[in-house]
């Protein structure tokens, strides 16, 4: 339609808003409490405009164009209104833009300039109305610089979806705050450090507590890249200055992971890490048991001869790498090149082997991929969403915030979780099963659909195999039956069993509660099971969506740091493909047997396996079992690690090689919906640090294999030369927003949500399964079942939110969750020292008490060095996948005398 | 024989003034003379709720014979119940007197006998608690004549032809309302009856709920049947315990009489209806905020459009009418459109309801027909200025209004030509002022409400109506400067164009208009100031 904005004509669409229409016509309307993603309130009154029609002054951004409408954004009557506006505003405003962190990045600042307001007409302030709150370490509020445009509040409750703050008291008293106005770090608060508030506060109301006083805005150098932490791969921007990370700001593109500048606290304040005085700096030679500062060369050269002389007296096979989810698909890629090409051996595996390998492995075999089927964006498309086995809003925070913001927009949810998670308070249906009884769980909601007739016999019939083998198994899973093995009421399970069944378009996401068991594979299967029988997969907003919780694990798996594939998931038992590998690498070196996994290699160490690579890992820390790695790391006769930090790992190595981290190199990660997004170098590695890809092919070439790639993008067209499923990734094609594999070729846009039309492997086949207990049950000993996982504050071993000031302040101490029924039999109370031991170890620990967890169980999370829950885990691997079965470890729990 | 009555007005002003203990000693006094039994005369006491001149009470009528006693002492009663009850002779020297003379018929008191009733037809009059005391005054039989006679687009037209105007403030007319809501797509649809009344000295919606509860159920039944609505909401502010206990009781007896609840008079129409206390925030009073508040979210305003109409409580299309509004509904259903426009002026049509107060010598309730000048309703109905006392001003239509001087006494009161004079009739507060009132200090007790009441949302009103409070503040302190009364009036007339919602928008009102009609007040403090100084 056509409008008259100030006398010239302009053609503009239907539905839009004045604001809009004169922002795409180069209008400038000044504003402060407007956000292009946010509901317009018209708060401000700033974006007043004239309309000719009525004559009434009204705030563009709640206007809607109308046919013929007639505006003035300029009238004197207008610019004299936002006068008086401003001089108000400037009226309760201190004027200390001197000291202010928001100066130069200050809407007020700017908008008086603009106007020439100095001072106030109706007086200054001179005196402090409010309390400045700081009652933490993240975010300072000063509501004396609040002038109340609302927009904190509306992404806390829109788009973050915490409801930690709101407007409190009204009128000229009004002021934001948090529960009960006791700040946001008060007890009641709910508010999770995401920062989005900070970043879209227009003054210096709001701000970071760790770079206050670091530089503003106008002295960083600005640089956008992909999130070290979980698997969503978030953009944020990091504020460098004189080599130093000093600020993460957010990233508003649409088409990302988090378009609306989402993050959670560990990407938004988990950077110092990176500047960390205690940062390795040089490479580290280990002579008489202590290690002494060594040159690259000498140490270099002594890597690439120490391997030399173990793969010349063992074979290839006596050498093992561990690569790491942490670095870029790139370094994966060469690790594992590295490993196969060069040393001759398959054994070259990562964490994912701990996570996630019963995800590759089940649904490789349900549907031919084993990724997520479809994309963050379409969460809040669902009608139903299952969330099953997988914390979302402490370990997937900004997936966590979509569900979220998906159930109040009416998705319904059901979570099924041993604990009672933040999610479960949202859910249509929460359940709280018992640990390790997930197949039992999905056999029996499989029953209910059958026997009810909710299954979708056309999905079934035309894209399905192997049905009725599925419904003799499931055949004898009743609900009373599945009752009494997983404690869940039978009503409840026909309950869930027809919310899931009778959406359109239900959506199951899952992660380490359905992988880390003994059964991990079948409970993946068990999970397609459910999605296939109800035709849910292969179209938007429905599918089975593992949640990957390493920024780059999906990466490392799709390039191969997997014992068994080469990059592509190409089996490395196939001599088709390995004499691919072998021309496009130019070696005679490739082996045809699967290697060894994670905890094989360190099971065979000292004894198969003499020499050991690592890259960015700890599994002193991450893997099943402690004591039994250390052994195993001792029993080696040459062991190397690179890595950002002297880890627990590091300290039993013969040589480490200091690594750059994300922020001081160039490459991609892969994140859980297997977009490939581009990771930019922002600052230069400390001291002599250097790139994980280059110091990778530095030691192959001195050991004669000649690695001379000029920067990674040379790598990553290598990869698409023989990787079919990254054959379109290349690095110039991925602009601001990453592509999505499968992406065959340079013209594929990438694919949104997989299995359309057809499966990965033609028809989706059911794996019937049957129940198998944990290898780990309660006796008169072991009482209690202990599961393990991660919480919001801290990632996987801590190397590097431990290393964060702000948050290992606001979460500096190890601690394990327990019923307060236990708690009182056991006559423990919050914050009394206990010690919990099973048949591997024993640690201590703080108790916190609650009903997170359900009376007989306990969760402790791995972070924590000084309480290593994985000195008591498990080790007792999936057949299929060879994962641990971390979630379950019977314990007993002693209280500590002081 | 049927019982006689007496009525004693418990209303919140006669309560307070000890309604309570006249009740309680009549009650005493009947058991005491065993007046059933020995005389087979049959007493009742009823809890009337306010049947007007509060000024008067506490107050009792013999319903019978329509006697008045105002100014009721607890050592009166055992004369009214031994001489009126007993020997059925009038207690001559306890009765009113008005103009010399003793007043002795309650139609007859100069309070009443120029007001037309019919937003307040049943309160004071009957049992706010009995559904069948209503029902005995043709209650719900406007509901059953629409269900069984009318489309819903009838009872629009009829509503419309009537000319009923929305008594809570804007004025807009009614039946238009409904019938936008009546057109507006979608399956669920709301009706709200905006019972948040918050004008300080505005008290007619609570006195219609406490007393005549089922005028508002059965008019927001019918209401919800024309727009097709089968939910209702009463919004009432919690500062009015009576009237939510009286409503909720009401609730409870149409309920259980079959006016509330699944197919009403048998027909396909069902209603129910609940009852959303707020917490006395003034701007809950405002639409949107309202929705707002309810829909359990802090009651703020937001734009418009969208209207409630379109997309109100939950999104869905919502009718939100005043108290006053309602009441008028089922005398139009019963007494047709015709009548009802028969009444008022050209424009504003039927009554309004005043609630006079200040320097007047009656202050309470009124209900006059539209047109009806000031004049009237100060010197004939209010009985004049207290003391007889100069009158100086009327300051009408509450905090969002203005004050009208005295050189228009004989303004007739109407929408449109309040508006002229710079007031607006508001939800009906009519504050009387005498000579010895500082407008100044006027202008400042209305400024001072909406500046606490300001939800804070836009910043015209926030800051704005702080700033020009200040400045009162200062000028009434004896440190005015000349040029602060340009500035009131540029901040004023910009924080009336600027401010997103009806608070906003009228709050610098009172400033404006004392500004307009008593200057020289303000210039005179100033001039005193700038002496001192």
């Amino acid at each position: 339609m056509e409008i008259i904005i100030d006398n010239k004509k302009i053609e503009v669409d239907k539905g839009k808003t004045v604001l809009e229409a004169a922002k795409e016509n180069g209008i400038v309307i000044p504003t402060l409490c407007h956000s292009s993603f946010l509901e317009d309130v018209g708060a401000c009154r700033m974006c007043l405009i004239e309309d000719l029609a009525d004559g009434k002054l009204k705030t563009s951004c709640t206007t809607e164009v109308k046919e013929g409408m007639e505006v003035l954004t300029k009238s004197e009557r207008v610019e004299d209104s936002r006068r008086t506006i401003l001089d108000l505003l400037i009226s309760d405003h201190p004027l200390d833009c001197m000291t202010c962190e928001a100066g130069g990045n200050c809407i007020l600042q700017d908008l008086a300039y603009h106007y020439g307001i100095e001072r106030s007409s109706y007086g200054a302030k001179v005196e402090r109305r409010f309390e400045i709150e700081r009652n933490n370490e993240f975010i300072e509020l000063d509501p004396d610089k609040c002038i109340l445009c609302g927009k904190c509040i509306r992404v806390d409750q829109d788009i973050q979806c915490s409801d930690a703050i709101d407007f409190v008291d009204r009128g000229f008293k009004t002021k934001v705050g948090a529960a009960n106005d006791e700040g946001l770090g008060g007890e009641d608060s709910t508010c999770v450090f995401c920062g989005q508030c900070v970043e879209l506060c227009p003054t210096g109301a709001l701000s970071y507590i760790p770079s206050q006083n670091k530089g503003r805005e106008y002295d960083f150098e600005k640089t956008v890249t992909t999130c070290p932490y979980c698997g969503v791969g978030c953009q944020l921007e990091l504020k460098t200055r004189d080599r130093k990370v000093i600020e993460v700001g957010s990233v508003y593109r649409e088409g990302t992971p988090n378009p609306y500048g989402e993050a959670c606290v560990k990407g938004r304040f988990g950077y110092d890490f990176i500047n960390h005085p205690d940062r390795l700096k040089k490479p580290l030679i280990k002579r008489n048991g202590s290690f002494e500062e060594a040159e690259w060369e000498e140490a270099l050269l002594l890597v690439a001869e120490k391997l030399t002389e173990i793969k010349d007296e063992y074979g290839g096979r006596a050498l093992a790498g561990l690569s790491s989810a942490k670095c870029t698909n790139e370094e994966n890629y060469l690790m594992q090149k590295f490993m196969r090409a060069v040393i001759g051996t398959n054994s070259v595996d990562h964490c994912a082997r701990l996570c996630h390998a019963s995800t590759v492995a089940g649904l490789v075999k349900a549907f031919g991929s084993g990724a997520m089927t479809n994309s963050i964006a379409e969460i809040e498309g669902s009608d139903v969403i299952f969330v099953i086995g997988s914390n979302p809003t402490e370990n997937h925070p900004v997936i966590g915030s979509k569900i979220k913001k998906a159930q109040k927009q009416g998705t319904k949810l059901i979570v099924a979780d041993p604990r009672q998670i933040e999610l479960s308070s949202l859910a249509e249906v929460a359940i709280q099963h018992r640990p390790g009884t997930d197949v039992a769980l999905l056999n029996g909601l499989i029953h209910v659909i059958i026997d009810e007739g909710l299954a979708d016999q056309k999905f079934i019939e035309e894209r399905t195999e192997n049905y009725e083998y599925l419904a003799s198994v499931v055949e004898d899973y009743t609900p009373e039956k599945v009752e009494e093995i997983t404690g869940v009421e039978a009503v409840k399970i026909k309950k869930v069993a027809r919310l899931y069944a009778e959406a359109d378009k239900a959506a199951i996401y899952f992660a380490m509660g359905i992988t880390q068991h003994r059964t991990g594979t079948d409970n993946v299967l068990s999970v397609a099971n459910l999605a296939l029988l109800t035709g849910n997969v292969g179209r938007e907003s429905t599918g089975v969506n593992p949640l990957r919780g390493q920024n780059n694990v999906q990466g490392a798996c799709d390039l191969g740091a997997l014992s068994n594939v080469y990059p592509g998931y190409q089996s490395v038992e196939d001599p088709e493909i390995k004499e691919k590998f072998a021309r496009a690498w130019e070696t005679e070196e490739l082996s045809e047997e699967v290697g060894l996994t994670v905890v094989e290699i360190f099971k065979q160490a000292g004894k198969e396996i003499k020499g050991l690579y690592i890259i960015g890992e700890n599994p002193v820390i991450s893997d099943p079992d402690q004591r039994h790695i250390e052994e195993s790391l001792d029993k080696l006769d040459f062991l190397v690690v690179e890595d950002i930090f002297l880890t627990e790992t590091a300290k039993f190595a013969d040589v480490v090689l200091p690594a750059a981290c994300f922020a001081e190199k160039e490459g991609t990660f892969t994140n859980t919906e297997r977009r490939i997004q581009k990771v930019n170098q922002a600052i230069e590695p400390p001291g002599e640090a250097r790139a994980d890809w280059k110091i990778i092919s530095e030691i192959s070439t001195r050991m004669g294999y000649q690695m001379d790639y000029n920067s990674p993008a040379d790598i990553m067209a290598e990869i698409a030369e023989i990787t079919p499923i990254y054959g379109g990734i290349y690095t110039d094609r991925l602009g601001d927003k990453g592509l999505q594999w499968p992406c065959k070729d340079r013209e594929d846009p990438g694919t949104k949500f997989l299995h359309q039309g057809e499966f990965a492997r033609g028809k989706g086949k059911f794996h019937p399964v049957t129940y198998i207990p944990p290898a780990e049950e309660v006796d008169d000993e072991f009482d209690f079942i202990m599961m393990t996982g991660r919480m919001l504050y801290h990632f996987h071993t801590g190397t590097m939110t431990r290393n964060s000031e702000p948050i290992d302040k606001h979460e500096p101490d190890a601690y394990l969750e327990i019923n307060k029924k236990d708690a009182k039999k056991l006559r423990i109370k919050e914050g009394d020292r206990v010690r919990v031991t099973s048949r591997r170890g024993e640690v201590e620990t703080n108790v916190r008490i609650g009903e997170r967890v359900q009376p007989g169980q306990i969760f402790m999370p791995f972070h924590y060095a000084e309480s290593p829950a994985n000195r008591l885990t498990n080790p007792v691997l999936d057949q299929d996948a060879k994962i641990p079965e971390l979630k379950v470890t019977a314990v007993k729990i002693e209280k500590v005398k002081r | 024989m049927a019982k006689k009555e007496i009525l004693i007005c418990a209303g919140t002003a006669c309560l307070s003034a000890g309604a309570e203990e006249i009740k309680d000693r009549f009650e005493e006094e009947i058991k005491e003379l065993n007046l059933t039994e020995d005389y087979e005369i049959k007493t009742v006491i009823s809890n009337t709720g306010c049947i007007g001149p509060c000024s008067l009470g506490p107050i009792a009528i013999i319903k019978d014979d329509s006697t008045f006693y105002g100014h009721l002492k607890t050592e009166n009663v055992e004369r009214i119940v031994r001489e009126h009850l007993l020997e059925g002779k009038i207690v001559e020297d306890l009765l009113t007197e008005e103009d010399g003379e003793k007043i002795e018929d309650f139609k007859e008191i100069r309070f009443m006998k120029k007001q037309k009733r019919i937003a307040l037809r049943n309160t004071g009059i009957i049992d706010p608690n009995k559904i069948e005391e209503y029902i005995e005054r043709d209650g719900y039989q406007a509901l059953k004549s629409v269900l069984n006679n009318l489309t819903p687009l009838e009872v629009i037209e009829e509503i419309k032809n009537s000319g009923l105007r929305g008594r809570g403030g804007a004025g807009f007319p009614t039946g238009i309302k409904w019938s936008f809501a009546h057109q507006a797509e979608g399956e669920q649809k709301y009706i709200i009856c905006n019972a948040d009344e918050g004008d300080p000295g505005a008290f007619m919606d609570r006195s219609i709920l406490e007393g005549d509860p089922h005028s508002i159920i059965e008019a927001m039944i019918i209401a919800g049947y024309a727009i097709g609505a089968e939910q209702g909401y009463v919004y009432v502010r919690a500062e009015y315990p009576l009237a939510v206990k009286n409503l909720k009781i009401a609730i409870r007896a149409a309920e259980n009489n079959g006016y509330l609840g699944s197919n009403i008079y048998g027909s396909d129409f069902s209603f129910n209806l609940e009852v959303r206390v707020g917490a006395g925030a003034f701007v809950c009073g405002e639409e949107t905020a309202l929705i707002a508040s309810i829909e359990g979210k802090r009651g703020q305003p937001s734009t418009k459009p969208p209207y409630p109409a379109n997309s109100g409580l939950w999104g869905k299309p919502t009718v939100i009418n005043n108290v006053e509004t309602l009441a008028n509904i089922v005398p139009i259903i019963n007494q047709g459109s015709d009548w009802f426009s028969s009444i008022g002026t050209e424009k504003s049509k039927g009554t309004k309801v005043f609630a006079v107060a200040g320097d007047v010598k009656n202050t309470g309730l009124v209900e006059v027909p539209m047109g009806t000048t000031l004049r009237e309703i100060i010197f004939d109905i209010a009985g004049g200025i207290a003391e007889d006392k100069g009158f100086k001003a009327a300051q009408i239509g509450g905090p969002s209004g203005g004050t009208i001087p005295k050189e228009y006494l004989d303004l007739q009161i109407d929408y449109e030509s309040v508006k002229k004079v710079g007031a607006i009739v508001g939800s009906g507060g009519l504050v009387i002022m005498d000579e010895d009132n500082s407008m100044v200090d006027v202008a400042r007790f209305f400024l001072e409400f909406t500046e606490d009441e300001s939800c804070g949302k836009c910043t015209p009103c926030r800051v704005g109506t702080k700033r020009m409070l200040d400045i009162l503040e200062k000028i009434l302190e004896g440190k005015g400067r000349r040029q602060d009364l340009d500035k009131l009036e540029k901040l004023g007339n910009t924080i009336k164009e600027t401010s997103l919602c009806g608070l906003g928008q009228t709050a610098p009102n009172p400033v404006l208009s004392t500004l307009k009609y008593f200057r020289e007040e303000y210039e005179t403090l100033i001039k005193q100031a700038e002496e001192v100084n």
